[in-house]
């Protein structure tokens, strides 16, 4: 599938055509996070379904509107957020892959719930990688750039058999959403009814939500002593508090370290559904026991330290 | 590593978040990590006080990687000396007159004590690359601008709270800026990309103007 020049032509990316797949995980002691496809349920089944390596870069993109002209004959799968498809003259449907022909037009609706879609091409995206990955870092601003109206993609050779699932029942995506959340590192650091409030009430997702976390409106969440750590490094789900009480919910693009403390962290398997949450949409989060996760039991090894206040500055 | 120190927080269902004394003990541990890499492991951040484990739950669990982490051999071997990185500097920086002020001391004497300092690289964040240097001067110890810059060229000396660092790309910023470097600290064609990892010594020579 690879060579013979570019496969596809991008001729409308929406609002925000993305090339991702799995990330670079592994860097983050270079200030380098992971990355990667935010929604990553969606983007694992697009590659399953045209049958491509697990880590084959495809495009996310957000809002629909995405429209591409295919040079050869590929086969494609649509997953993620779901919208009208059309082929050429053709329908076509998501979550089930379908072939586009030599110089068809692919041409994607506005989903009606939902945030971001994924494209896999049988074979995967064949950009450079960086530092190991095909994946757009927008905090870091590393790996191939959103996507613009001419950009031409080759593919990589990335397909691993022949696809074999005709379509596959997904459940729909969108909010609103429960989401379970792990406490800690530190909800110590809290007023007491803070964890109350956070599995207590709803939040709604703000219009300055992104790759880097969703920015969530509702009942702040108050620290004890003012909510300042020594930065420390911080993982995709995490809800970190700034001093404003409202929290982020960190997604693929977050920061290695922050400064500000983490109340909770949101279970692995809820964060793809966190990925499809569009602003306004409504969350609420369910505290969901450690055990069950597989976590560490909560307090010391052997002797605790003590806490500490001090917080080395943003750059 | 000394387990009678070893503090394990939960974070989330695939990382555990390890409270250490010092950098010196964080520094330590993810030594260890590297030359032991226990089953599992995905990525390891180190910052002031703390290092960020992750996991692969597939491979590991909270609770076997922090045995993992108890059976780590206690001291590092002696031959083992960081790496000692030089970085040409020219204190041309706009703020050298209000630190100056700031800290009581005349503007060649904040030169003379931060060109005069061993640095450590403690961790990283912000931005890739971008390193947090501990061992300032206490004297020059300042918090950030109140208003940050909207754009701080790429190579600039600053300092902030108790450290010093250099920007590896442009960008915003609200550290007080020093001086400059022509050092290339940030390179994708490079392995690993960042001079500057967490263990690392610096030292600024003044380069003349």
């Amino acid at each position: 599938m690879s060579g013979a020049g570019p496969a596809l032509e991008i001729v409308e990316p929406g609002l925000l055509a993305l090339v991702e797949d799995l990330g670079r995980p592994g860097l983050g002691a270079l200030g380098v996070g992971r990355s990667g496809a935010a929604d990553e349920d969606s983007f694992r089944l697009a590659n399953r379904l045209v049958a491509n390596a697990e880590r084959a870069a495809a495009i996310e993109f957000v809002l629909g509107g995405l429209a591409v002209r295919f040079r050869r004959t590929a086969t494609v799968a649509l997953t993620g957020a779901t919208a009208d498809v059309r082929a050429g003259d053709r329908a076509a449907a998501f979550n089930a892959p379908f072939a586009v022909r030599a110089g068809e037009l692919l041409r994607v609706g506005r989903p009606a719930s939902g945030l971001r879609s994924y494209l896999a091409v049988r074979g995967g995206l064949g950009v450079a990688p960086v530092l190991g990955s095909r994946s757009w870092d927008s905090l870091a601003r590393i790996g191939p750039p959103p996507l613009r109206s001419g950009d031409l993609l080759p593919l990589a050779g990335d397909d691993d058999g022949e696809p074999s699932v005709d379509v596959a029942p997904v459940p729909p995506r969108g909010g609103p959403a429960t989401l379970r959340v792990l406490p800690g590192p530190r909800a110590d650091r809290f007023t007491p009814w803070a964890l109350e409030t956070l599995f207590g009430t709803a939040y709604e997702v703000t219009a300055d939500s992104d790759r880097v976390g969703l920015r969530l409106a509702g009942a702040p969440l108050r620290t004890r002593d003012g909510g300042q750590l020594p930065p420390e490094g911080m993982v995709t789900g995490a809800l970190q508090v700034p001093p404003n009480g409202r929290p982020v919910l960190f997604l693929a693009d977050h920061p290695v370290t922050g400064g500000y403390p983490v109340i909770g962290v949101v279970a692995s398997a809820d964060l793809s559904r966190a990925a499809q949450l569009r602003p306004g949409d409504t969350v609420r989060f369910r505290r969901t026991s450690p055990a069950a996760a597989g976590a560490p039991p909560p307090g010391p090894v052997a002797a605790g330290s003590a806490a500490r206040s001090r917080r080395p500055p943003r750059g | 590593m000394r387990t009678s120190e070893l503090h394990v927080l939960p974070c989330g269902d695939h990382a555990i978040l390890v409270e250490l004394d010092d950098l010196e003990d964080v520094l330590a541990l993810n030594a260890a990590l590297r030359d032991h890499e226990p089953p599992g492991l995905v990525d390891v951040v180190p910052a002031a006080e703390t290092l960020l484990i992750t996991f692969d739950p597939g491979v590991t669990s909270a609770r076997r990687l922090t045995d993992d982490l108890a059976r780590l051999p206690g001291e590092r071997p002696a031959t083992d000396e960081p790496p000692l990185v030089e970085i040409p500097a020219r204190y041309d920086g706009p703020d050298v007159d209000a630190v100056a002020d700031a800290a009581g001391l005349s503007a060649a004497e904040v030169v003379r004590r931060h060109a005069g300092g061993t640095y450590t690289v403690a961790f990283t964040g912000f931005a890739p690359g971008f390193a947090y240097l501990t061992g300032l001067d206490p004297r020059l110890v300042l918090p950030r601008r109140e208003t940050p810059r909207t754009r701080v060229p790429a190579g600039s000396v600053a300092i902030a709270d108790r450290y010093t660092g250099v920007y590896p790309r442009s960008g915003p910023g609200g550290w007080h800026l020093l001086g400059h470097t022509d050092a290339v600290l940030w390179d994708l064609d490079r392995t690993p990309p960042a001079a500057l990892l967490p263990g690392t010594r610096v030292r600024f020579t003044e380069a003349p103007a």
